[in-house]
């Protein structure tokens, strides 16, 4: 039941932050939704209410990795479809490689 | 540029396109919920930062500014890609953003209200990311002479 409703708030708080990077122009101005904290709302919301706030403290300390690597990984994605002229779809999936080799690397690293 | 809303943008999104946003979203909150409990936070944490909605935010405003250009009788254009490319430049702004709200909230949490310290967090994060994304014309943030530089006004532009 609590799988349940993580899915559906999540999915409502993620659809809202696209629906709102859909209407705000300029597009680069709207890019800045797809790095929106939709994901980590929905989630920290509810794991405060089951799992408390030290909890919730330490999964955004390792967010801040996982945020640096969101950040090379649309640097990775620019770089393949303006250098290598590779289409959003496969140039966005390509470059999760470089988020999965940076969250990874910085917690075998630094957070383990 | 300034910024402004169109909300007749809505329209050019399908059902199925709200639909996948919804299930991906859904998706990785619960992915990230199943590997904090079976791994632990720390672990866990680092899937708050996933690109959950990039690769289908990407994949939409490429297809929709081909439409566009097809509509308008171009059938071979870079338009569509530049475009996608221009909203990972916004996405990579926003994560720097995205590092400021998880510090807000690392540190906050334990001595706030946690709805305080997520609102608080939200708000360094929309901070951030507008004054990031005002000062990359700054010159020293601009790289002279570029072709893509001008391509990419050009589609800053035009809108969805």
């Amino acid at each position: 039941m609590q799988i349940l409703f993580r899915f559906v708030i999540g999915g409502l708080v993620v659809s809202l932050f696209a629906a709102f990077a859909d209407v705000v122009k300029p597009k680069s101005f709207a890019g800045l939704f797809a790095a929106a904290p939709s994901v980590a709302m929905a989630t920290l919301g509810l794991t405060i209410m089951t799992e408390g706030k030290l909890f919730v403290a330490a999964e955004t300390r390792s967010m801040i990795f996982g945020a640096l690597s969101l950040f090379l990984y649309a640097a990775a994605a620019i770089r393949l479809m303006m250098k290598y002229k590779l289409d959003a779809a496969p140039a966005a999936i390509s470059a999760l490689a470089v988020w999965m080799i940076c969250a990874m690397g910085a917690w075998y690293v630094l957070l383990r | 540029m300034r910024v402004h809303f169109d909300i007749s943008a809505l329209k050019a999104t399908k059902w199925y396109e709200y639909a996948l946003r919804f299930l991906f979203g859904g998706a990785i909150t619960v992915i990230t919920g199943v590997l904090a409990g079976h791994y632990g936070s720390v672990f866990g944490g680092l899937f708050l930062a996933f690109p959950a909605i990039f690769p289908a935010s990407a994949t939409l405003v490429e297809k929709h500014e081909r439409e566009k250009k097809r509509r308008a009788g171009i059938t071979k254009t870079a338009r569509g890609r530049e475009a996608a490319a221009l909203d990972a430049r916004g996405a990579a702004i926003g994560s720097i953003g995205l590092i400021g709200f998880a510090f807000t909230v690392w540190r906050l949490a334990p001595i706030w209200n946690g709805a305080l310290a997520l609102f608080a967090a939200l708000v360094v994060w929309m901070t951030l990311s507008i004054l990031i994304w005002r000062l990359r014309r700054h010159r020293l943030f601009v790289r002279r002479g570029r072709a893509s530089t001008a391509s990419s006004t050009a589609i800053s532009s035009g809108g969805h």
